[in-house]
């Protein structure tokens, strides 16, 4: 089959960026789309143009490191990653457009490669148990309930790509944030820092300039993972705890907030 | 170069113990003074950068990928191995320890691999603690199941995404430490050099790989936790990142590598469809628990599987191996594979594929037992290849999967170059000629969380004095890189840089991969000189080496791939055995099963470089049995 491709081109952060059309891609309908991706980079390269800069490595829709916008939708047409996209998904003859993710808190890196670190720093303000490596107790000493680690393990699933913050109209990282939330509030081991980290990484979630929910949803209809809104639902009820914690003076002084 | 493995003295089940009695420590004030490199942020590096830091030790952790979180650890699905005997079964550290000796064929060393066994119980430990959501029975304990290879069921798991899981608990243990302000992560960063001043790691000259600045790290101890090197066959199971470099680099330097012909190839992935194909997709072991292997008896055999009746249905492992069946090892389980289609019977549009049937576990379970166990492996397939496991048997064949080779390293984890240590799969010790399955990751969070920490300790604690970056060592190893950077950009050619990738994967899976034969390596070898020497006179890629330039970043990493090879088809040339992996068509019996050659070849063979263009120097670690008694391995 053959497809014609706009793809974003910028080739640096700080440079403009411009929509570039590529006609004629021949490319086999069970190629992957990053695939397909692959072919025109070696076609551009024997032309002696610049090849188009992506961010992938797994390719198997685990690693999160796709950050492609195909015709609007974060990842593509099927709510999976973008390396899970098979050419078979379009027509022959089709024109798709390619962007980056587009977020005020992913600054586009090059082509279709932006900076997601402030994820990185979200799970830094408080998305773990604070335990160092050593002797531990017995796990099966504190029983968890199967339907407790399915629910955690629902939210533990989040792939990191930053989808749902590209779908989201404010711009908003909650349903990340919730994910992470979530998974390590509804565990015994997340228990004493549940209020810490919900309201620290709330925070940060703001500081790194994502917007706020306002409910649209989009985010869970490009879920890779198919993490459900809920999770912003969990979020908000554990932020909510964690205030009225924090305004009755159980972990340190009464602020205002 | 020195072999000697440190092993420590006493029975094999105190060895370990009294090494942690005797080793040197360093105060708690003493630590932030001390600075560590960890290169790679997968289950070992992830681990070891965190639980370093958390000791106090000043952690540099560096990865190529845009944060630490994305390693190819994540795509690990299985489970992994603890003898946690939750089943009740008389599973213990000594079995795991045996299973373990005997799936890598009697080619790892007895010291490392008990201590990883018994290591294993504390990382269940560690990752429940820092909320890794492990699977519970109803009454809210741990569920455990089954792996190839194996008669007891060992193995913890997170649905089929026990890798994720494990790595996110590592990951975020770290991002902790960097809150902390005790550990720094160098996204974006590709180490391209092993600093060595005056005999002792002491620090590495790495890219941003954003900038294309050449950035110099000192250290008083430098980790690789770099991963394994399968992309050496273009098409494996690995992330396409997933290189040799930082090995190689530290190979060229002085670090030995041992068995470097020791690749596994796995038995369950979603076979190649064409040319353009990237890489290939692991299916998890875990399903050969339910699925059944066939192909049909009939060679020319033309109707849909289903309807196939029972009698013209070659399962050829239960047939041929009874007691295990479908689980027999990774290795006994490829090579199967790859005889049936050599014999015309594969299936699949190019013949090279064979079927996993879970008809009869849906109906003997119910679906939704399958639909629990499997379901998302099950949906992974479908979105794949177009076709549901639940109408239409799976098509799956072999494809390179894990490196059981790497550098050589003592029992403390060092290379051969002091003050330079290797951990998890890019060091070769525990796994022999075959790594069991959910094996992986149990020694990638042994060596990151609770050896490393130790033995890295013990090295610092002597290292006296602080090398500063305009050291000549350092000089002299960033000017080497630069070279080698102007060099890449320099070529000028006409090939795309992914075309000798392709090649090169072409000529090693051929001739280095299921089963490999004297007069095949050598061809290779030849071949591979060839192809190096087309790639380094019309190599094209991106010219310039500032900025993002992903080109020139993966045909580095070609470069090396182009060395490697020739190594292991070397040490596979040498190697005039079969084990485990390493299937020497000249060393078999009748029956095609492997045949060990334990008088001339228990031994771990480890390569020295010793320059460009001059052959590379073998020296043997021999490997003594206190505790296990070599046998001839028989899943019959």
């Amino acid at each position: 089959m053959q497809v014609t491709l706009n793809i974003w081109r910028q080739p640096d952060a700080e440079s403009e960026g411009a929509f570039e059309r590529y006609e004629n891609v021949e490319i086999d309908e069970d190629a992957s789309f990053l695939e397909m991706l692959d072919v025109l980079n070696d076609r551009l390269l024997t032309e002696g143009k610049a090849p188009v800069a992506f961010d992938h490595d797994c390719r198997e829709g685990i690693c999160g490191s796709c950050s492609l916008l195909i015709d609007d939708m974060p990842h593509g047409p099927r709510q999976v990653t973008s390396c899970q996209i098979y050419m078979r998904d379009f027509e022959d003859g089709q024109e798709i457009t390619v962007e980056p993710f587009r977020a005020t808190a992913f600054p586009v890196m090059r082509d279709l490669m932006v900076d997601r670190a402030p994820l990185d720093r979200i799970v830094e303000s408080g998305g773990y148990v604070s335990v160092n490596a050593g002797p531990k107790p017995e796990p099966n000493s504190i029983p968890v309930h199967p339907e407790i680690q399915e629910a955690a393990m629902d939210a533990a699933i989040c792939i990191g790509c930053g989808a749902c913050v590209a779908a989201c109209p404010n711009g908003s990282g909650m349903l990340f944030t919730g994910a992470k939330v979530t998974h390590l509030n509804l565990l015994p081991q997340g228990e004493p820092e549940r209020f810490h980290r919900a309201r620290s990484m709330v925070r940060q979630h703001d500081d790194e300039g994502f917007g706020a929910c306002t409910n649209t949803g989009e985010c869970q209809q490009v879920c890779p993972q198919n993490i459900s809104i809920k999770v912003i639902g969990e979020l908000n009820r554990e932020y909510r705890a964690a205030m009225i914690h924090k305004l009755r003076g159980r972990s340190g002084p009464i602020e205002a907030q | 170069m020195n072999l000697d493995a440190r092993i420590p003295e006493g029975p094999l089940e105190d060895k370990w113990h009294n090494w942690l009695d005797d080793h040197r420590l360093v105060g708690p004030r003493q630590r932030a003074d001390h600075r560590v490199i960890v290169v790679g942020t997968g289950l070992a590096g992830a681990s070891a950068a965190a639980t370093l830091a958390g000791q106090g030790y000043t952690v540099d952790a560096f990865c190529f990928q845009d944060s630490s979180r994305r390693a190819h650890s994540i795509a690990a699905q299985g489970g992994i191995n603890a003898t946690k005997d939750y089943a009740n079964e008389g599973d213990s550290v000594q079995r795991l320890f045996v299973d373990t000796m005997k799936g890598g064929d009697f080619r790892a060393r007895e010291a490392n691999v008990w201590r990883l066994a018994e290591t294993s119980t504390n990382i269940i430990d560690q990752a429940v603690a820092q909320g890794v959501p492990f699977n519970r029975e109803y009454g809210g304990m741990l569920a455990t199941r089954s792996f190839g290879g194996v008669l007891v069921e060992r193995t913890f798991y997170c649905r089929g995404q026990t890798g994720q899981q494990l790595l996110l608990g590592a990951y975020s243990a770290l991002q902790r430490q960097v809150a902390e302000r005790r550990a720094t992560v160098h996204n974006r960063h590709e180490l391209l050099d092993v600093v060595i001043a005056d005999g002792q790691a002491r620090g590495i000259i790495a890219r941003n790989l954003v900038t294309g600045e050449i950035e110099r790290h000192a250290a008083d101890a430098v980790v690789l936790a770099t991963g394994g090197y399968c992309n050496v066959y273009y098409l494996s199971t690995n992330a396409m990142g997933c290189n040799v470099t930082a090995a190689w680099r530290a190979h060229r330097r002085g670090a030995a590598m041992a068995n470097p012909c020791f690749t596994q190839i796995h038995p369950t992935s979603i076979p190649a469809t064409g040319h353009y194909q990237s890489k290939l997709t692991l299916m998890s072991e875990s399903l050969r628990n339910d699925g059944r292997v066939w192909v049909p008896r009939d060679p020319a055999e033309v109707r849909e599987p289903a309807d196939v009746p029972e009698a013209e249905r070659y399962y050829y492992l239960e047939e041929r191996y009874p007691r295990f069946g479908n689980l027999v090892p990774r290795d006994v389980a490829s090579r199967a594979a790859k005889i049936v289609c050599d014999d015309g019977l594969g299936v699949g549009g190019t013949g090279r594929a064979v079927y996993l049937d879970f008809r009869d576990a849906i109906t003997e379970r119910g679906a939704d037992v399958i639909a629990d166990r499997y379901g998302n492996l099950f949906e992974m397939y479908e979105r794949i290849t177009g076709d549901s496991p639940w109408k239409t048997p799976m098509m799956i064949y072999p494809a390179p999967h894990y490196s059981m080779g790497g550098l050589w390293v003592d029992y403390e984890l060092s290379t051969t170059i002091p003050g330079l240590f290797a951990i998890g799969e890019a060091n070769f010790s525990d796994h022999g000629a075959n790594r069991l399955g959910a094996s992986a990751m149990m020694q990638c969070l042994a060596d990151g969380y609770f050896i490393a920490p130790h033995t890295v300790t013990n090295w610092v604690s002597g290292v006296s004095g602080h090398v500063p970056t305009d050291h000549p060592a350092f000089e002299a190893a960033e000017s080497d890189v630069r070279d080698r950077i102007a060099r890449l950009v320099g070529v000028g050619g006409t090939t795309p840089h992914t075309v000798f990738h392709r090649e090169l994967g072409e000529v090693m899976l051929d001739n280095c991969g299921i089963t490999r034969e004297a007069d095949g390596l050598r061809q290779a070898m030849g071949r591979i000189a060839e192809l190096r020497e087309a790639f380094w006179s019309d190599l094209r890629i991106e010219p310039g080496d500032q900025g993002i330039n992903q080109t020139l970043e993966y045909a580095g990493r070609i470069a090396d791939f182009l060395e490697l090879a020739e190594l292991m088809c070397r040490d596979a040339l040498v190697r005039e055995e079969s084990c485990g992996c390493h299937l020497r068509e000249e060393h078999q019996t009748d029956e095609g099963e492997a045949v060990r050659d334990d008088d001339s070849h228990s031994n771990v063979q480890v390569w020295e470089w010793k320059g460009e263009g001059e052959e590379p120097e073998m020296q043997t670690e021999k490997l003594e049995f206190e505790s296990v008694t070599p046998v001839t391995r028989s899943y019959k």
